[in-house]
């Protein structure tokens, strides 16, 4: 049996094409892909996002028990703040990206769907063998999630939500009230573009949308919902890795050019081998890739140079903004340089494909 | 939703077919675009290569997979539809018209009336 978000009724009527997402009946798309994906980078789009999982933590360890188990330095971020981080096994491969917020009392990690139960028995584990002191609550399905992307969301919902989110910096958050409902707004995405993300009371989803959403079936409007492909697309032409793609249980952050999210110089588990590799640098490197043509490279086609496998595809589309086909990829370290010329095995056929910086798209 | 053109002929695998004379037109239906999501590439054949009834003749792209495009009858290529190399949204904004893919001159221009009825294929297809 799926799980359904408290947005359901909404997916429904605004006519969304529901799939089974990590467990979840999650809408693909309402319209069509590239118009929910330029919708996105023109004007605003509302995104569900209350399949990721949400996890509070409190209590006298609670700190020093998220330093230990995620790769990001927290011990100086300030309360409002959210950092982007990872979560890591013993031998340094990543179990989650995830983002921790530091609030007044509690901590909060949004996490992956797909990941929420295996991160809720690890750190289950965790407490167990280190005996620290602290509370893990999940709030996921008590909650609802939205995200609102483009570059005119930010005005658009300044009226709306009871935070002033125009004076909010990036990576920053806050909790308010507002008749009544407990509302937390973060000034973060997932698709390249500025924008919110909030968290609310499920109960309170279907009133929230009503405000946040009023108007949408109109043709010109200023936002209207997207589903899951365009989120795809959005966040691929903005560089982000996505779990089970560019990030798994056998790759290392490091590898994934995800350093800048690593702190080397704590403890916390996986450091020793992420030390190792930081030492003689990743065997293997994540990097971008242009195709020419059209065709598109998905997971697992491999990636040659002179008739040897060098690498191999993660992720792959046909960028609605950039109207070219591009790549994220493994490709080993000494191939990995911006300008070689590669080719991606398309089913026998080697398309020329050229290692370009990324991110692929940046919001002007 | 455009209505399934109750005149053509259809494939189980979402192909149409348009009989006139002894040229067939062939695309894909509605539904077929519709669960593809926006087609991104076409992969069709030259004019004057031989397509076989029930085999493969080109591939199409989407953001979301690959798949295989199928004759329902034997022919030769006589015009390809160039429009499609630029604007593959055709087949999903268009997909009866100007989303057409290939004309073939058929072998047997009889082998067009065994396929699925519109009818039919709605039937079979199951939407």
């Amino acid at each position: 049996m799926l799980k359904r978000t408290p947005f359901y009724d909404f997916h429904v009527s605004a006519g969304g094409k529901l799939v089974d997402y990590a467990g979840w009946e999650m809408p693909l798309l309402y319209r069509s892909v590239n118009d929910e994906h330029e919708q996105t980078r023109k004007s605003g789009s509302i995104f569900d996002v209350s399949h990721m999982g949400r996890l509070h933590f409190s209590g006298k360890d609670a700190k020093e028990f998220l330093s230990r188990v995620v790769t990001r330095n927290i011990a100086d971020q300030k309360v409002g703040q959210s950092r982007y981080s990872l979560v890591c096994n013993d031998a340094g491969g990543v179990l989650d990206d995830v983002i921790v917020s530091r609030d007044m009392k509690n901590w909060l990690m949004v996490c992956n769907a797909a990941n929420r139960e295996k991160l809720v028995k690890h750190f289950t584990d965790v407490r167990r063998s280190s005996g620290l002191d602290f509370d893990m609550a999940d709030q996921t399905e008590s909650t609802a999630m939205v995200a609102l992307q483009g570059p005119k969301i930010i005005d658009r919902v300044a009226g709306i939500l009871p935070v002033d989110v125009k004076a909010m910096k990036r990576y920053h958050f806050e909790t308010s009230s507002f008749m009544l409902v407990k509302f937390t707004v973060f000034r973060s995405g997932y698709t390249g573009e500025d924008g919110v993300e909030v968290i609310l009371p499920a109960k309170m989803a279907g009133m929230a949308i009503k405000a946040l959403a009023s108007g949408i079936d109109k043709p010109d409007a200023t936002v209207k919902p997207a589903g899951l492909a365009a989120r795809d697309t959005l966040r691929l032409e903005a560089g982000m890795p996505l779990y089970g793609h560019e990030l798994s249980e056998t790759l290392d952050p490091l590898s994934a050019n995800l350093g800048w999210a690593v702190d080397l110089t704590k403890e916390f588990i996986g450091v020793a081998p992420l030390r190792e590799i930081a030492k003689t640098g990743p065997k293997r490197k994540l990097v971008g890739l242009e195709l020419e043509g059209r065709r598109i490279a998905r997971q697992g086609t491999p990636i040659v140079l002179d008739g040897n496998i060098v690498g191999e595809v993660t992720s792959g589309t046909f960028g609605p903004t950039l109207q070219k086909s591009i790549a994220m990829a493994y490709v080993d370290a000494n191939h990995a340089a911006e300008g070689t010329q590669l080719a991606a095995d398309l089913k026998g056929t080697l398309n020329p494909a050229r290692i370009v910086k990324l991110p692929f798209y940046k919001r002007q | 939703m455009p209505e399934t053109p109750p005149t053509y002929r259809y494939l189980q695998s979402h192909e149409w077919h348009n009989l006139q004379g002894d040229s067939v037109t062939i695309g894909i239906t509605q539904f077929a675009a519709d669960e593809l999501t926006d087609v991104t590439y076409l992969d069709l054949p030259k004019v004057g290569t031989k397509v076989k009834a029930n085999q493969r003749f080109g591939e199409i792209e989407s953001v979301k997979t690959t798949s295989d495009l199928i004759s329902g009858v034997s022919g030769t290529v006589t015009a390809v539809n160039d429009a499609l190399a630029k604007t593959p949204g055709l087949v999903n904004s268009d997909p009866y018209a100007g989303g057409w893919m290939i004309k073939i001159k058929a072998d047997d221009p009889a082998e067009v009336g065994k396929l699925l009825s519109a009818e039919d294929y709605l039937k079979k297809t199951g939407h």
